[in-house]
């Protein structure tokens, strides 16, 4: 199809992959044109590689390799081994939201549970309801790059989720990712809106079950908050050791309104967690943090692109970073202050805890200001746990293990005592905890 | 009888330097040792050897603890055996409450020596007792370890440590060096509630004020990393007088 550009084996096989999953991909009309423009998207620009500034420390074309072909609609069997997956992963209390191998699973879920304000519907029937003329909008995004292109023209499900103005949601919402087929891949795509004054938690949850193994998910979430809004959206990746994890957040926040993003990386081979948050009302405030805990030759990568548009908006981001053996660790935070955006508070701090001397942590903040009257900052650092601290420590009693634990734990908690619901706090607390102790 | 501690001609550098020259020193149960000397005579280098900091080689001596070769156990393990090292800089741990460090410490101590851990309301009911009796409020227990604290309370909370602990020796490292004469006082006042006969201390510093508040039964005389002269409580008054230069020849 284009010949001038020169492609690796990679692309040619998406180009079959995209072909092959046609059949099984939701919606015609307009809805097959935005796919097939995101898939000349995607191929135009190929798989993202070390020469794409933004892709730098994560190349998918060294890391990835190929984009493996959609995983089969789950039968009874595949059905039985999430439901087991999704006894440890859910969260009580919480309104459940399964998807499996990348498709909505309507047994598992609470849809017809929402509490009062919230519509729940699933992408799927959206994007085949030929009646609704928007429906193509939901595969359009205000911020794209290879990955979200290639999202849009693959996703094959996901969920829409409404809340309406005023709502103020008492139990959580958690969206439960569940991959069961092995070397395949999942492609979902979910949209939050959020009324004016509406309050509402989101749990996104990435599990593996039983012996799933070298899959990959792609995920996209597209958020829109409202004016005078509260949204917490808590991420816990824990993919197969050997899986692949690429997620676009796509938020834009209301006047007044505030986020509190967090995600943790746990799992996955290889990750890029990437949130495009647009500060789009004024005085509106953010909150984005995140942990990344990796051992064997993980490589976790948490991007976060925060763009004052308007005036008065405040942002902070804290990320945590604790690696062991040969991990490999990338945070880029990147804060872009508009003309218009005057009086914005930025700040991002990134630290990285190694506990290996093979270990490695790459850390790329960046502030981009084109207004004048501005307080932004950043700070980053790389180091050992200190020798001081543990000493004192193991004076007092401590072993090593107890006493390194004490300090990762510490080190991570600026980052997790951000998370706002208690229980999702002491949740992701409790992970943490559970990783430093099969470290040991 | 035996004694608690016994240091034997020992010798340790750092890096390539000798800080310690052959030196001895025997502590008995019961017993408070005051360790005078100069800047750079290796007073704290001697503590830090006997609480396990790395960063020391010890080239030549022994160091018994009640009996028991100190110089092979982990840190922890000496803590647990009954070593508390009172730091001259107390280091501040953010995001470890300080409630959460004691019970951990305390708790690992009891584990090594075979002890049941403290319940969680044993556990609160001596801390506040000892929290109280050394005037440090319960809001202090609730932050990070030593964080936001003033140097008074950071040895305050030294000496909080050394009530629950209850170990056998404390070595005080300059425990006066950075506080004034009340908070020195409500130290002072803390060290000496805890003078048992089962117990030995260690008062390591510079100046002989410290030990009108903590009257120790012998002195030592420290210069150039050995102990050059020992006597009873009126040498530190000597001192204050003289000066330690007239030991800087003898060593």
């Amino acid at each position: 199809m284009n010949v001038a550009v020169v492609k690796t084996g990679t692309e040619r096989r998406l180009s079959d992959v995209f072909v092959l999953a046609r059949g099984r991909l939701p919606g015609d009309g307009r809805v097959a044109e935005v796919r097939q423009a995101a898939i000349a998207t995607y191929e135009r620009l190929g798989l993202p590689h070390r020469r794409i500034e933004e892709w730098k420390y994560t190349d998918l074309r060294a890391l990835m390799r190929e984009v493996l072909p959609l995983a089969p609609m789950p039968d009874t069997a595949a059905l039985a081994c999430a439901r087991e997956a999704l006894a440890s992963a859910a969260m009580a209390g919480a309104l459940k939201l399964v998807l499996v191998d990348g498709v909505v699973v309507a047994e598992l879920s609470d849809l017809g549970a929402s509490e009062q304000g919230v519509s729940v519907r699933t992408l799927r029937e959206i994007l085949e309801n030929t009646g609704n003329a928007a429906r193509a909008d939901l595969l359009l995004s205000e911020a794209s790059d290879a990955m979200i292109s290639l999202n849009a023209a693959m996703a094959t499900d996901g969920v829409v989720i409404g809340v309406a103005d005023g709502a103020q949601l008492e139990t959580p919402i958690q969206i439960v990712h569940i991959a069961v087929a092995s070397q395949a891949s999942a492609f979902t795509r979910s949209h939050v809106r959020i009324g004016n004054g509406a309050r509402v938690t989101l749990v996104e949850s990435f599990v593996a079950a039983g012996a799933a193994r070298g899959y990959q998910a792609h995920d996209a979430v597209v958020v829109s908050i409202g004016d005078k809004a509260e949204f917490e959206h808590v991420r816990l990746m824990a993919d197969a050791p050997d899986a692949v994890n690429i997620t676009s957040d796509i938020i834009t926040i209301g006047a007044g309104s505030k986020l509190n993003l967090f995600n943790m990386t746990r799992g996955g081979a290889v990750s890029r967690f990437q949130g495009f948050i647009k500060m789009a009302g004024e005085g509106s405030e953010l909150s984005a943090n995140g942990v990344n805990l990796l051992k064997g030759t993980q490589h976790g990568d948490t991007t976060l692109v925060v763009d004052h548009a308007v005036p008065h908006c405040t942002s902070r981001e804290i990320f945590r970073a604790v690696l062991d053996d040969r991990a490999h660790s990338v945070f880029q935070g990147r804060i872009i202050v508009r003309p218009d955006a005057q009086k914005t508070d930025g700040k991002m701090m990134t630290r990285a805890l190694l506990l290996s001397d093979e270990a490695e942590a790459d850390n790329k903040p960046e502030l981009e200001i084109f207004a004048d009257d501005v307080t932004c900052g950043h700070g980053a650092t790389s180091g050992a746990l200190d020798e001081t601290l543990l000493f004192y420590l193991r004076a007092r009693g401590l072993s090593e293990k107890e006493a390194q634990a004490l300090l990762i734990q510490a080190f991570l908690g600026e980052a997790i005592e951000q998370i706002g619901n208690d229980e999702l706090r002491d949740y992701a607390s409790s992970l943490a905890q559970h990783w430093l102790e099969a470290r040991a | 009888m035996m004694s608690l501690l016994e240091v034997k001609n020992l010798q340790v550098r750092v890096e390539e330097r000798e800080i310690l020259h052959g030196l001895t020193l025997t502590v008995n149960t019961g017993e408070i040792h005051a360790i005078m000397g100069p800047n750079g005579s290796g007073k704290s280098t001697l503590s830090h050897v006997i609480a396990g900091k790395p960063g020391y080689e010890v080239t030549g001596g022994e160091i018994l603890f009640k009996g028991e070769d100190l110089l092979e156990m982990a840190p922890d393990e000496r803590a647990a055996k009954g070593v508390f090292l009172a730091f001259q800089y107390p280091v501040e741990i953010p995001g470890v409450a300080t409630m959460t460090f004691l019970r951990t410490a305390l708790n690992a101590q009891r584990k090594a020596r075979g002890e049941s851990e403290y319940s969680t309301p044993d556990f609160l009911k001596k801390v506040r007792e000892v929290a109280k009796s050394l005037n440090i409020p319960q809001d202090m227990l609730k932050r990070g370890v030593n964080v936001g604290f003033s140097g008074g309370e950071k040895k305050r909370n030294e000496v909080l440590q050394m009530a629950l602990f209850e170990p056998s020796l404390c070595i005080l490292d300059e425990m006066d060096s950075g506080l004034d004469i009340d908070a020195l006082r409500i130290a002072a006042d803390g060290v000496n509630a805890l003078r048992s006969p089962d117990r030995a201390m260690v008062v390591i510093t510079h100046y002989q004020r410290l030990l009108n508040y903590i009257v120790p039964d012998v002195v030592h005389v420290m210069s150039r990393g050995r102990v050059v002269k020992s006597g009873g409580k009126d040498l530190a008054l000597e001192l204050e007088e003289s000066g330690y230069a007239q030991f800087d020849d003898a060593a």
